[in-house]
């Protein structure tokens, strides 16, 4: 299972394109944010825990066409499959080293951004500990849509669309998180929805996911 | 196959010859009734209950709108249901429901969007509010969309029924978590249940009863369109089969 982390890890530094992109889209987007809607301080401050999370998000979204793709071009992903490793576990680790990958240096770089939208002083810890609860979500459901269109020629799309209202319930309890925190309220409630999500997410839906990869591989 | 086999189980409508001859016998007496439902409930509805002392003729417009909102979530119910049955028991006939079903309930909630917003516009004073039914709507409406795109994308139809069951399943607890997000994001415009059982709320007789055979009416509808768009599917099926068999032949 390391093995299969390190090379995938490995393979996303190396190969180029997956590592940076995530977190290139992410900088882009909130930095344009200020041109976009203007440079008020207030009307910023109130909207960066959204645009933040919102960012990270499609930042994620962007790189999830990679995740499975590559390895099924070439086949590795049958050998996976043959493995003695389980597809679930298999399945799993690819979900993690997306995580590593994307969703880590998105929520290192999030209090950073945070800045340039004027974030408001409390809410940088709690933007990122609903980064670093939610994001897991993001690339596990994310692994199940890209399971899902692994076998077609231009899945892109529809994984987008396919993966777009299963990030609705992350996206809410997770911005609300960053929200309720930015400006001082209690935030128990979201922050343990959240947290919820992710872990049931991680518990079930490996298990669709290698069921699905299955089906693909037929 | 055995007589009891034969007759008395309901997976005997797992064959697609007993399933088309049996749907075919009762396919008119469901459109039928749908026809007599619609109609009855809708004129009934339209031109012989009174206006609501507040809201005007717009009132008129909840014989469709809640039929279809009702639709729009028990056609997801069953095609939930239908794949489950593929999953468990590869029955052909159960998936090609569940695909059936599919743009039926996806036209149902659009139906139930548009004329909501059609009511809201002069109510609301505004044609769409991110309220949580709209919202959680608005997302059912997507995973129908996902849901079809995926059946469309791929080719093979066995691997196709598979993913799609599996979307099936996972969208649906989706679903309902989006439905409880939503209801946390924002507290919303939209009444409460109007229908339940036991709720003090409920609408008044007079609207009722013609509610309900509108109700009544876009049920049988339902049926009616997933019975017949299986059929259709079907009958794809076998003729690609014969082509197949006839390359294959030649």
């Amino acid at each position: 299972m390391i093995a299969l982390l390190l090379r995938d890890l490995r393979l996303a530094v190396r190969a180029g394109g997956g590592f940076g992109l995530g977190l290139a889209f992410f900088l882009i987007v909130t930095v344009l944010v200020p041109f976009a809607v203007g440079p008020q301080s207030a009307l910023l401050a109130s909207i960066a825990p959204g645009v933040l999370w919102l960012g990270a998000l499609l930042a994620c979204l962007l790189s999830l066409d990679r995740l499975l793709a590559l390895d099924w071009e070439d086949g590795s992903l049958d050998l996976l499959a043959t493995a003695p490793l389980p597809l679930e576990a298999a399945v799993t680790i690819k979900a993690l080293a997306h995580w590593i990958t994307t969703g880590l240096p998105l929520v290192l770089a999030a209090p950073v951004l945070g800045v340039l939208l004027n974030l408001p002083g409390p809410g940088y810890l709690w933007l990122v500990v609903s980064l670093l609860a939610g994001t897991p979500a993001l690339s596990v459901i994310g692994t199940f849509g890209a399971a899902l269109t692994v076998g077609l020629k231009r899945g892109g799309l529809l994984l987008s669309l396919l993966v777009l209202p299963l990030y609705v319930p992350t996206l809410i309890f997770g911005a609300e998180v960053a929200r309720r925190g930015a400006v001082g309220m209690e935030t128990v409630t979201p922050l343990l929805m959240l947290a919820g999500i992710s872990a049931g997410a991680l518990a079930l839906l490996p298990f669709a996911s290698a069921a699905v990869l299955r089906v693909n591989l037929r | 196959m055995s007589q009891i086999e034969k007759n008395s189980s309901l997976w005997s409508y797992a064959n697609p010859r007993k399933f088309l001859a049996t749907t075919e016998r009762v396919m008119p007496f469901l459109w039928g009734a749908a026809l007599i439902c619609l109609v009855v409930g809708l004129v009934w509805g339209f031109f012989f209950t009174p206006d609501d002392y507040r809201q005007g003729s717009t009132v008129k417009i909840i014989y469709l709108h809640v039929p279809a909102a009702l639709m729009a979530i028990n056609a997801w119910m069953m095609m939930l249901v239908a794949s489950l049955i593929w999953l468990v028991r590869r029955h052909h006939v159960s998936a090609l429901a569940a695909r059936a079903a599919g743009p039926v309930g996806a036209v149902m909630t659009v139906i139930a969007l548009v004329t909501g917003a059609i009511w809201g516009q002069p109510m609301w004073g505004t044609w769409w509010a991110w309220d949580p039914r709209l919202t959680s709507f608005l997302i059912l409406f997507l995973f129908y969309l996902g849901y079809m795109a995926l059946w469309e994308a791929i080719e093979d139809p066995d691997t196709a029924a598979d993913l799609t069951g599996v979307l099936c399943l996972v969208g649906s607890v989706f679903a309902v978590l989006s439905r409880y997000a939503v209801n946390f994001w924002n507290q919303g415009l939209h009444q409460g249940a109007s229908l339940s059982m036991d709720a003090e709320e409920n609408v008044a007789d007079v609207f009722y009863i013609p509610l309900l055979v509108c109700i009544a009416g876009f049920v049988l509808l339902f049926i009616a369109l997933v019975f017949y768009r299986t059929g259709t599917e079907i009958r794809a099926r076998r003729i690609r089969a014969l082509l197949a068999r006839e390359r294959a032949g030649a």
